[in-house]
């Protein structure tokens, strides 16, 4: 059976920044898994566009910080923000002109996931490395990805293994692997975390000499460790197969996905189900995805429009979908900011908690506020208001030719909370339409 | 009012009481040996944000130890303003002592947590969530406090953060917090945004519906109260503190009911040439302060307002390299405020028994929120815990 409008439409808001109605229709002539799979088989391994080249050499001078005179620190530092900034920017291009946006949204919830910020890792070059690291893994193999993340060096100076040496172990980066990045909290004790970190020190950065990682076999505890129940003279990789043999490895990273992509009450049975599929594929994300995106549970309707779409979401769909001209996607990383989500600046290890946390008072104006002088360019005859972000001179034709009930089954998940006036005015319910409490769902 | 508006208000009072979110509120009756919540009450947290070095703010100048660890970032001892034999204030915060000649101003010394963290971040989450070093909790203590006992839903709001950093004690799930980065933006904006009675089953819509409806309240309380309210007297510093604890003070004055009102100031974090960037920040501080204390003075507020500090760390003992200081553990806060009884509180951390080169913290953090919860507020701090944090007794 192919999908229905609904349907098509609720595919490309959940995997992707949603559809116009040419997307949407090309989807309504496939059935659900020719969709899915079509979906899958355009996610990516690299991105389209490349930073600024500055960012790419955003890297420690050889010779460090020292000699340098505290104003010559502050300039150096300056520069250091305008690339991080720079960096923040053309991640946004990248939504924006990707082909596949699934493979973004899934870099995004990687991000999200194996954590690092630029005010930690000082780094912007650094940064964009992990960024292309968690990009190139996004949908292949979770085993890969955590060992690979485990030796990025964003995430060794983000969660200290930088400073982990034999004889002053630091337990920030072995707390996080357990916690945060596989098991969850429970499934593991204090212990556990002070033996495995042990296994990971002497993992460090050469930060003044190329930013790569080496092995310091000096600053290595080579002795005998117990961790999660396993003896022996341990390396950072063996704690990591180990954690990956944990049965709850599995579930917990199913459930995490689970609520990115379908919603925020995860259904046990069917994780349990998905999560055994995932652990005997070896951890390859993919077929957890397929899986996922043919659950019945993301298809039923009830689980539609319940989930808050994030900053990128809001601000990359709502560009996307009025074929907003931008010009500098600088600006886009400014306004995601002031709506709670700083691109390679989440808030803490733990990430931007998401959900219905995105929306307080300051978020909700800066939204209505961001939305409202996007459209506010439509107004015809109307010059583009000073200072607007996004204007729109002229919005894309399937507005004015479509019926209203089209339109707004485009913009809005489910119907509005405010009933469209009667206007043959359509740029007015339009307006109406996206400033709905029920635009910022998807 | 005329008699048919009278009958017409009586009509509906039994419907507004059954629609009343807390109906036992309108009728609160003290319990038992719990007296009333003092909800006249508002806590003014002060953010030091980036670890602010206690050792340079109340100096032990009598200790050599002081001297001998920092021989290029210590205040010269006849630059310190003496508080007792051990202790006194860093000079730039000279503005503040009228106030401690008041005894109006509390300093609690030697606060900290046990197996302190010297990440920013994790550190300030466990203040401002009120966890254990190695517990995580999701929301903020008062978040937590306001969740178990809510302050009266007719208050414009909880909490009211000013200034650029987020909510950090106030964000949680069900806690009613306004940020106004800029008041004036902010009621422009709500000022466009409809009023909304509406709910939905759908709990995320649901939840925006709250939303809007907590800051179409709070906007049009806000506006309707700094309209009527006579404009301050006192001029302020144009520093960003000074100019936050200003809008702070106009809210006090204009008898906006809210909880707690947030402010922040920083960077604290000094790991280079502190000496000029220190000064200038208490300076700053204490101006503030000072000005904020006469303005709600003025206003016949200033025994209704307690002014506490916190920040994620005090800094190391011993100055680095770079003629500053890195991340430590203990440092001291201040309370202030009409009710304080001024003074010092706690020992200071000897320098002579460190840990791994960091001041030993001799009263836990979260003392300070059960002086709040319990002495000010006048609540149960169970949401504190099992742990025995016992108050301070600083207030009158």
């Amino acid at each position: 059976m192919t999908l229905s409008f609904q349907e098509a439409r609720h595919l490309l808001a959940r995997t992707g920044f949603g559809g116009n109605p040419v997307e949407i229709n090309q989807l309504t002539t496939m059935d659900r898994q020719a969709a899915v799979d079509s979906l899958l088989a355009g996610v990516g391994q690299q991105a389209v566009t490349s930073p600024p080249q500055e960012v790419l050499s955003a890297m420690p001078p050889p010779q460090g910080m020292k000699g340098m005179s505290f104003e010559q620190k502050k300039a150096f530092r300056q520069e250091r923000n305008d690339e991080a900034l720079a960096l923040k920017g053309w991640w946004y291009q990248e939504f924006l002109a990707t082909p596949s946006p699934l493979t973004e949204r899934l870099t995004l919830f990687w991000h999200n996931h194996f954590t690092s910020s630029y005010k930690k890792v000082k780094w912007p070059a650094l940064l964009y490395r992990q960024n292309v690291l968690l990009r190139r893994h996004a949908a292949g193999s979770f085993r890969e990805l955590l060992f690979q993340v485990a030796k990025n060096p964003a995430m060794i100076l983000y969660l200290d293994t930088q400073t982990n040496r034999k004889d002053h172990p630091n337990e920030n980066f072995a707390r996080e692997l357990f916690e945060l990045f596989t098991l969850g909290e429970g499934h593991y004790r204090e212990d556990d975390i002070k033996e495995a970190a042990r296994a990971f020190t002497g993992w460090h950065v050469a930060l003044r000499h190329g930013g790569g990682f080496v092995f310091n076999r000096h600053q290595h505890d080579d002795g005998v460790k117990r961790v999660l129940g396993e003896t022996g003279m341990f390396g950072g990789d063996d704690v990591l197969s180990i954690v990956l043999a944990h049965p709850a490895c599995a579930a917990y990273l199913t459930t995490k996905l689970w609520r990115e992509f379908v919603s925020d009450q995860p259904d046990l049975h069917e994780v349990e189900r998905l999560a055994d599929l995932f652990r005997t594929s070896g951890y390859h994300i993919k077929p957890l995805l397929r899986a996922l995106f043919m659950s019945p549970q993301f298809w039923a309707p009830e689980n539609r429009g319940i989930l808050v779409k994030s900053p990128v979401e809001l601000i990359v769909g709502t560009i996307r979908i009025f074929q907003l001209p931008t010009k500098e996607t600088e600006v886009l990383a400014k306004y995601g900011r002031r709506l709670g989500q700083d691109l390679f600046d989440p808030p803490n290890v733990k990430g931007w908690p998401g959900g219905t946390r995105w929306i307080t008072s300051t978020t909700l104006l800066n939204r209505w506020q961001l939305l409202q002088r996007s459209l506010r360019g439509t107004e015809l005859g109307m010059h583009p208001h000073q200072g607007t972000v996004i204007d729109m001179a002229h919005g894309p034709a399937w507005i004015t030719e479509e019926g209203l009930d089209t339109v707004q089954a485009v913009l809005t998940a489910v119907p509005p909370v405010s009933p469209l006036p009667n206007t043959s005015d359509r740029w007015r319910a339009v307006q109406q339409l996206v400033m709905d409490p029920v635009y910022q769902l998807k | 009012m005329t008699r048919r508006e009278l009958l017409r208000l009586s009509a509906t009072l039994p419907f507004i009481l059954l629609m009343h979110p807390h109906p036992r509120r309108l009728f609160a009756a003290p319990v038992q040996g719990m007296p009333q919540p003092r909800w006249d009450r508002v806590l003014m947290l002060v953010e030091l944000n980036g670890g602010n070095d206690g050792l340079n703010t109340l100096i032990p100048y009598g200790d050599e130890r002081y001297y001998q660890a920092r021989p290029r970032v210590a205040i010269p001892r006849e630059r310190v303003l003496q508080l007792n034999e051990k202790v006194g204030l860093h000079y730039a915060l000279e503005p503040l002592m009228p106030l401690w000649r008041g005894r109006e101003l509390a300093w609690v010394q030697g606060v900290g947590y046990a197996n302190p963290n010297r990440s920013h971040f994790r550190s300030i989450e466990i203040w401002e969530t009120g966890s254990d070093s190695e517990q995580i909790l999701d929301e903020g203590w008062l978040a937590r406090l306001f969740e178990v006992y809510a302050p009266p839903s007719d208050f414009s709001a909880e909490g009211i953060v000013l200034g650029r950093r987020d909510a950090g004690p106030l964000s949680g799930k069900t806690v009613r917090t306004i940020a106004l980065e800029d008041p004036q933006q902010f009621l422009t904006q709500a000022s466009r945004v409809s009023a909304i009675e509406q709910t939905s089953p759908n709990r995320a819509l649901a939840h925006i519906l709250q939303v809007q409806r907590e800051l179409t309240h709070a906007a049009g309380d806000l506006t309707r109260r700094l309209e009527q309210s006579s404009s301050l007297q006192t001029s302020f510093p144009a520093s960003p503190i000074g100019r936050q604890l200003q809008t702070a003070a106009q809210l006090l004055s204009a008898k906006v009911p809210v909880a707690v009102i947030k402010v922040s100031i920083g960077s604290f974090d000094t790991h280079a040439n502190q000496l000029n960037h220190h000064e200038r920040l208490l300076k700053e501080l204490a101006e503030g302060i000072v000005a904020f204390r006469q303005a709600v003075e003025q206003a016949g507020q200033w025994d209704n307002v307690l002014i506490m500090t916190y920040s994620e760390f005090g800094r190391r003992v011993g100055e680095n390299a770079s003629i500053g200081t890195d991340h430590g553990t203990a440092a001291p806060h201040l309370l202030l405020g009409g009710m304080v009884k001024g003074g010092l509180y706690g020992i200071a951390p000897s320098l002579a028994d460190l840990q791994e080169g960091d001041l030993r913290h001799h009263i836990d953090y979260r003392s300070l929120y059960r002086t709040v919860i319990t002495n000010w507020w006048g609540l149960p701090a169970t949401m504190l815990g099992k742990q025995d944090f016992s108050a301070i007794d600083c207030l009158t």
